[in-house]
């Protein structure tokens, strides 16, 4: 009966009507199953401009070198809150249009870093544009192709009212006396980075990482704020516009080194400053504030390295202080 | 029916990972004891081993040949000690040796007057210097097929295509791995990385090793079926069709029109169709072929040459309906979509190509039909289920993961039951590897399939895929197989079946440039990106700052350049020598006076 070595009829329809049992029920069925997620209660639907810049994304084929899940494995807590849920993927894994499908963000390669959250972590868009003209401005290592195109130079005459207006090192521009403005491409770009962040599901819904058994360093023997190490916090948090040698970009991010506000004894305006952001300079970009994404020992932590580093050299500051602060900014909000 | 019981097994097998899923928790202080990594790490000693082998025997031959030439200094040794001899010993040794020196053999010792003649033809080549120290003396092809000129051509076309997606294909990749070392190469939208990275992985697989796998099969098909081909306009339709899906698809991506992304489908659904319409124009063609043979049996590699177009025919239908593709429905299909791409079309085809190609290299039967019989199902039954093993701790569902995990384990059966296949074909041949200049490939091949194979089993594991996943070693491992075993292997094919067809042999040389600068460079390649990921993998466990490990990866994106420049070289000869095995020989009109075929007796090299 099965002579599939002399029945060619049989052999094609066995081998095929295998293939195709085997597929529907290892994916056809599961990624049906797929369709019925819903998506988290808060998630917002991407605006025009966002679903604009994950178009320009996909273009650009950002997916070969950034992943956007958290697995649900402890080496990749620093990417997210909590490991990625199917609902996630709700509104951004879409359809695009009739020539091309549902974009695969999730990504196979981490040649760059994740993005689930770049926009909790990157908030600011001067940081943003700078970053696709040219990374190696604000990250001197990173080997990420330039966007030079999603970017036009034009002469200060020509320049608008509405036109985002970029500041680069003159060196870096063809023309020195032109100006660099961004095409509505790259702020629709930084529209949808700036949109990814993980929903909040609360403490308790949230999915766990598997822990990893590694021993943790002997946290609890040392001191609360000593113990958190103040240039790993600046490198994570600020140092991508301030620098790693905390001497800013001239034009984009001011210096840290020799600052007035970060030597003043007074500790006061600094505090307030990395918790609420700031934007009274126009030459510089606006900073974000970290209230919500830093506690007051980490901001403490932060505050002395950057008092104590690049020559500066100003009394430390302890979590109190800082808690004081957080307090007093919180009683001004009505 | 006889399956029965494995499968049995295989769902005790997943019902106790399932259950053991409560506690999935690798121990990562001890990440260099798992049996993953273990099991790499002699994998990789494993291939290195045979690597060692090989450059060791050449390098012996090296030295032999130097030690021959150091032999010069005895001679002068002897020189000087005839210094001091007497005038009249010297003359009688002179005279003796005037007289050793005018002695000539006449040339016809052995043979008397009869005047030598090769009636049978019996001898293909005559030289008078057979130490070659770098290359070895190859045998000639002696076999000369009888084609019918259609389907010549045709392998032709199909070969030479290959040929040129395989350069242009290279120099993309080339060109892209260099900017992991200087970034800011250009700035032009079109060839920025993004863009350029799909079209050098699409042009390698739809563009080269499509190309050259139909190529080929088409010879096989109609061989072993005894018959002719059922249509060559059919053959010549399906070639615009996938040369043109290839071309169209590549000129949309880089102008920033990719189908989202996902890895081998970025091709937009128009381009993708043209492939797919050429997929079937071809399946029907090896259908139709098969059915009229005149043997009664159908031979294993068809099936597999069968088996590979209709499932991926399957494959690119089912990777681009839309209807259960939005969310991560598109997730699922991609690990599904991207695995089988490689497994049931790269890998089915080209081992349809190793079971006919491989022993008639040899010029002997293929050790087992069964096993390959078994490989086949196998085959199918396990590659269509380890796609999710792309998603290992992904969002996806837990027990897919663990399907993806426990079948990629059971992947060892048709890679193990292949390999044995293959060298229990080549075992007593050793001499005849050495003698040819396609078995090397094959050995390469077939080491390779094993190794990469077996390497990408323990890579599917929970730990390995902690330590490894998302970095470069992702990238060796896919060069490690679709270069390692496919290329290496469609390479063999060409190389044993073009002189059969044309009557004209790639320069010796040639191919021996060609092996060596594509096995280092693939070795170079190979060993830089496996050292790197595994260290970018670490320092991310570590919890190191990220753009640590983008500087820690710096020299390795080094060697791989290296390595991928040895390997771009090589293409370049090889399309040299593909040139010289399918370019037209003007046809001289011959001019024949019967005097011009008398062998001059006096000539003793005249054998």
């Amino acid at each position: 009966m099965f002579d599939f070595h002399k029945n060619h009829r049989l052999l094609t329809i066995t081998a095929f009507l295998g293939f195709v049992v085997l597929s529907i029920g290892i994916a056809i069925i599961p990624a049906s199953q797929m369709q019925e997620v819903k998506p988290l209660p808060g998630m917002e639907e991407l605006s025009s401009e966002e679903l604009k810049g994950l178009h320009v994304y996909v273009s650009e084929n950002c997916m070969s070198c950034h992943t956007q899940q958290v697995r649900n494995i402890e080496m990749d807590q620093v990417w997210g809150e909590r490991p990625s849920l199917a609902s996630d993927y709700y509104f951004s894994k879409q359809r695009m249009d009739l020539w091309r499908q549902s974009p695969s963000l999730l990504g196979s390669e981490r040649t760059g870093p994740d993005l689930t959250e770049v926009g909790k972590r990157q908030p600011g868009i001067e940081w943003h544009l700078l970053h696709l003209y040219n990374p190696r401005i604000v990250v001197k290592e990173s080997i990420m192709p330039s966007y030079s195109w999603l970017f036009e130079e034009k002469s200060s005459a020509m320049v608008t009212k509405k036109d985002v207006v970029v500041t680069v090192p003159s060196e870096l521009l063809k023309n020195p006396d032109h100006k660099l403005v961004a095409k509505p491409e790259a702020l629709a770009l930084v529209a949808y980075l700036q949109s990814l962040v993980q929903a909040d599901l609360g403490q308790n819904l949230s999915p766990d990482f598997i822990p990893s058994t590694r021993k943790k360093k002997e946290q609890s023997s040392g001191e609360e704020s000593l113990g958190l190490d103040g240039l790993q916090l600046y490198s994570e948090t600020c140092a991508a516009c301030h620098q790693p040698t905390g001497g800013g970009i001239p034009g984009a991010f001011p210096s840290l080194a020799g600052s007035k506000i970060v030597n003043d004894p007074d500790p006061n305006i600094l505090i307030q400053i990395i918790l609420s952001g700031y934007d009274a300079r126009a030459e510089f970009g606006a900073m974000p504030g970290f209230a919500d994404l830093l506690t007051d020992e980490e901001i403490a932590a932060i505050a002395n390295h950057e008092r104590s580093s690049w020559g500066n050299k100003a009394p430390a500051i302890s979590a109190e202080q800082v808690s004081e602060i957080r307090k007093f900014i919180q009683n001004q909000k009505p | 029916m006889k399956r029965t019981p494995l499968i049995i097994f295989l769902l005790c097998l997943l019902v106790s990972e399932a259950q053991a899923q409560t506690v999935p928790n690798p121990d990562i202080g001890q990440w260099w004891s798992s049996p993953g990594i273990i099991g790499t790490a002699l994998l990789i000693a494993l291939v290195s081993f045979v690597a060692i082998l090989i450059i060791g025997s050449r390098l012996s031959a090296f030295i032999q040949h130097l030690q021959n030439k150091s032999d010069t200094g005895t001679k002068e040794s002897i020189k000087s000690e005839l210094v001091n001899w007497d005038d009249e010993d010297l003359d009688w040794l002179l005279e003796k040796r005037k007289a050793a020196k005018n002695f000539h053999l006449s040339g016809t010792e052995l043979s008397g007057q009869i005047l030598s003649d090769d009636s049978r033809g019996l001898i293909s080549n005559v030289t008078h210097d057979p130490e070659n120290p770098l290359v070895n003396e190859k045998k000639r092809e002696t076999l000369h097929l009888e084609t019918p000129q259609p389907l010549r051509s045709l392998m032709i076309w199909y070969l030479g295509a290959s040929v040129f997606w395989l350069v242009f294909g290279t120099l993309v990749g080339q060109y892209v791995g260099m900017k992991f070392i200087w970034p800011e190469m250009d700035q032009t939208s079109w060839l920025s990385f993004g863009r350029l990275r799909p079209v050098h992985t699409n042009t390698v697989f739809w563009g080269w090793a499509s190309m050259a796998m139909v190529g080929l099969g088409y010879f096989v098909i109609s061989r072993t079926s005894n018959t002719r081909i059922f249509s060559y306009s059919m053959a010549k339709i399906a070639w615009y069709l996938m040369n043109l899906s290839v071309l169209l698809g590549n000129l949309f991506l880089m102008s920033g029109v990719n189908n989202g992304g996902g890895e081998y489908r970025e091709y937009i659904w128009p381009a993708a169709l043209l492939f797919a319409l050429g997929l079937v124009l071809t399946f029907i063609n090896f259908y139709k072929t098969v059915a009229s043979r005149k043997i009664s049996e159908i031979y294993i590699s068809n099936w597999y040459l069968l088996g590979g177009l209709m499932w991926t025919i399957t494959l690119v239908v089912i990777g681009y309906l839309p209807s259960y593709q939005d969310g991560l429905g598109e997730t699922v299909i991609q690990g599904y979509y991207m695995h089988q791409g490689v497994g049931m079309w790269f890998m089915t085809f080209t081992l349809g190509l190793v079971y006919y190609y491989l022993p008639t290299s040899l010029n002997k039967p293929i050790y087992s039909y069964s096993l390959g019989v078994l490989a086949f199902w196998t085959q199918m039954l396990f590659y269509t289920m380890i796609g999710t093993h792309h998603f290992v701790f992904s969002p996806l569902p837990w027990w897919l993961q663990t399907v993806a995990i426990v079948f990629s384990a059971g992947m060892l059966i048709p890679v193990i039951a292949g390999t044995t296949n293959f060298f229990m074909t080549m075992k007593g041949s050793g001499s005849a590897i050495s003698k040819s200049y396609v078995l090397p490939f094959f050995l390469v091949g077939v080491v390779f399939y094993f190794v990469g194979s077996a390497q990408g089993s323990l890579q599917a594991f929970r730990l390995t895929n902690f330590l490894w996943h998302f970095t470069d070693f992702n990238v060796a491992h896919s060069h490690m197989t679709m270069y390692g075993i496919i290329t290496f292997i469609l390479w063999a094919c060409i190389y044993a079946i073009m002189p059969k067809v044309t009557g004209k042999e790639p320069p010796a040389l040639g191919v021996g440039i060609h092996f060596w600068l594509a096995f280092v460079g693939l070795f170079a390649y190979m060993v830089s990106l496996m050292t790197g990921g595994t260290l970018r993998g670490l320092s991310w466990i570590e919890g190191e700052p990220f753009i640590n490990s983008v500087i820690l990866m710096q020299p390795f994106w080094v060697w791989r350049a290296v390595g991928g420049s040895l390997m771009l070289v090589s293409h370049l000869v090889f399309a040299y020598n593909f040139y010289e095995m399918a370019k037209k020989v003007r046809s001289v009109p011959a001019k024949v006076s019967p005097q011009s075929f008398q062998p001059t007796p006096n000539r003793p090299d005249h054998v």
